[in-house]
């Protein structure tokens, strides 16, 4: 009996421990499909129009745009920055190592609320007006350090030895950089854009301290959330989802086929 | 994932790293002057305006340069309960990602670490939260746990609640949420240590005749032991400063709020920036010793 019951307790556990992370996701998905009157709170029917007019709401859909817009902008900055550091730490020796790792260090030790109220302080103090450029700015802020970790991580499993065969075979430092270096880096600087497009899309707190009259799709869904969230956002949060889950699939499979192919 | 990386700790073994430092700086110089101006000069202006004095022309929202400590005494005495309520929301949530974590970080990394495809997909159902706006999941458990739901009616009708009494608005609610949100925040560092775990170590342990018990607490637990470290602070860090599980439009209620909440009305509904900047000063300084206090008891100040 005890046997039996050490054997099924950790996978019982596990499997409600998933339900209960799966509920939140089902919720937001089911209620995509909801006939709203007044407030999306409670289920009343079942209805494809939320899907089929997802711009309904316009507000909605510019702010998605925003969204998107601002993430993109900001990962290409924090990936370019990011990918600078950790090549550095990884590869050369300089004075102040410890200093630049604590500074790197800082932004994911420190709450967001924060590095928001701080940078707003700081346009505020400075004159600076608040719009999406200063949302752009606020993002790269927090997501390089995120980029450094995660392309660090590869330049680490980086083997110098190719590096210097190219240099023994003539190749001028940028042809060694581009035709080796940055293909070998390629999967943990695309890992690093992805992390970083992800934060950026979802962040709410750092933007709202810093976008002004500017919307995003999380600000919006805050702001909304007062008077009910219209099912238009259950709609974009549900194929947002479709789309990211359907990334990493195709990207772990890739990944499951190469490491077959090294096998054999 | 950075949080796995961050798990890692500094154990990545970089190959030689080589001269040149004028290359180094070169490609240092760009992120790092960046990191200056918009995260260490923030926390310089954050200090500066905390100190700031309410403006001769008496107008809402305008502030002189000052020295005015006494904003921090101020705000201390008048948000002290919420302070109180964050690091006491902040700390349950944590324990109680821990508990929900650990198992499945222990599940995926060991028990499904012959299984190749179980492991990755029960990773990808751990970070699919994060491809779902969180502001979205947390309105999912605020319809979760809203009067009209049929799990706050069922639990009415079972006598658990009083017909009058409503899970929405009480700090299980907000704790519930804040728990949930940040999850896989915790179950990924332990994983990284788990996965990298030598079975044959618990072998030993049984081998030499320790319960299953023994065997985890001696050996299992303490090998993870970094990943639990990462883990909480990834949990319990950002958990201090939300303001969004707390807020009365989300889960909260009429006293659940936290600093997050009460910085957030400083800033943006009574422009008390002073207020605001004195009350994020004193999270951002109470963070910082915490964290250093719990590392260096837990005696991984390698992780940093």
């Amino acid at each position: 009996m005890r046997f039996s019951l050490g054997k099924w307790l950790l996978p019982t556990y596990v499997t409600l421990a998933f339900v209960f992370m799966m509920i939140p996701i089902g919720y937001t998905f089911v209620f995509s499909f909801n006939k709203v009157e007044k407030s999306n709170i409670a289920w009343k029917e079942f209805t494809f129009d939320n899907w089929l007019n997802m711009c309904g709401q316009p507000v909605v859909c510019e702010a998605f745009g925003n969204s998107v817009a601002i993430a993109v902008i900001s990962t290409l900055i924090s990936t370019a920055l990011g990918t600078a550091i950790a090549i550095a730490l990884g590869r050369y020796k300089f004075k102040g190592r410890s200093a630049t790792n604590l500074l790197l260090f800082l932004p994911m030790a420190t709450p967001e609320v924060v590095m928001g109220a701080g940078l707003a302080a700081q346009f505020l103090n400075v004159g600076i007006s608040k719009g999406f450029w200063t949302i752009v700015v606020a993002h790269v802020m927090f997501t390089l350090s995120f980029v450094v970790v995660t392309v660090k991580a590869r330049v680490a499993t980086l083997d110098p030895r190719l590096e210097e065969a190219g240099r023994d075979l003539y190749a001028n430092a940028s042809s060694v950089f581009w035709r080796i270096t940055f293909p070998l880096l390629l999967p943990g600087i695309m890992a690093a854009a992805m992390l970083s497009f992800a934060l950026s899309f979802d962040d709410f707190i750092i933007t709202q301290f810093n976008s002004g009259p500017e919307t995003t799709f999380p600000k919006f869904v805050y702001t909304a959330a007062a008077r009910g969230i219209p099912p238009e956002a259950n709609v974009i949060g549900s194929l947002v989802f479709i789309v990211a889950i359907a990334i990493v699939m195709v990207v772990q499979v890739r990944a499951s086929r190469k490491a077959k192919k090294l096998r054999s | 994932m950075a949080f796995v990386a961050l798990g890692q700790g500094s154990s990545g073994k970089s190959a030689a790293p080589t001269k040149a430092s004028r290359v180094a700086f070169i490609l240092l110089a760009p992120g790092m002057i960046y990191l200056g101006l918009f995260f260490l000069t923030p926390l310089v202006s954050l200090v500066i305006t905390s100190l700031k004095t309410a403006s001769f022309s008496g107008e809402i929202g305008m502030y002189d340069y000052g020295f005015q400590v006494s904003n921090y005494a101020y705000a201390l005495e008048q948000y002290f309960p919420q302070i109180t309520r964050s690091f006491f929301y902040a700390l349950i949530a944590t324990l109680m990602a821990l508990l929900i974590s650990y198992p499945i970080a222990y599940f995926i990394g060991v028990k499904a670490r012959n299984k190749p495809m179980l492991q990755a997909f029960l990773l990808t159902l751990v970070i699919a939260p994060f491809f779902i706006s969180f502001l979205l999941r947390t309105f999912a458990w605020k319809q979760i746990f809203s009067n009209e739901s049929p799990a706050t009616q069922f639990l009415q009708s079972i006598g658990v609640l009083a017909p009058d009494q409503y899970v929405i608005g009480s700090s299980f609610a907000v704790i519930a949420g804040l728990t949930y949100n940040f999850i896989p925040f915790m179950t990924l560092p332990i994983y990284t240590s788990l996965e990298r775990l030598d079975t044959r170590l618990v072998e030993a342990g049984s081998d030499l005749y320790a319960t299953p018990a023994q065997t985890f607490w001696k050996v299992t637990f303490p090998l993870s032991l970094p990943g639990v470290i990462s883990g909480t602070l990834l949990t319990f860090i950002p958990i201090s400063g939300d303001y969004v599980s707390a807020s009365r439009d989300f889960l909260g209620g009429s006293d659940t709020a936290m600093i997050g909440n009460v910085v957030e009305a400083n800033f943006f509904r009574i422009q008390d920036y002073p207020t605001a900047s004195a009350l994020s000063v004193m999270l951002m300084a109470a963070i910082v010793v915490l964290v250093s206090v719990y590392v260096r008891k837990s005696g991984t100040e390698e992780l940093l």
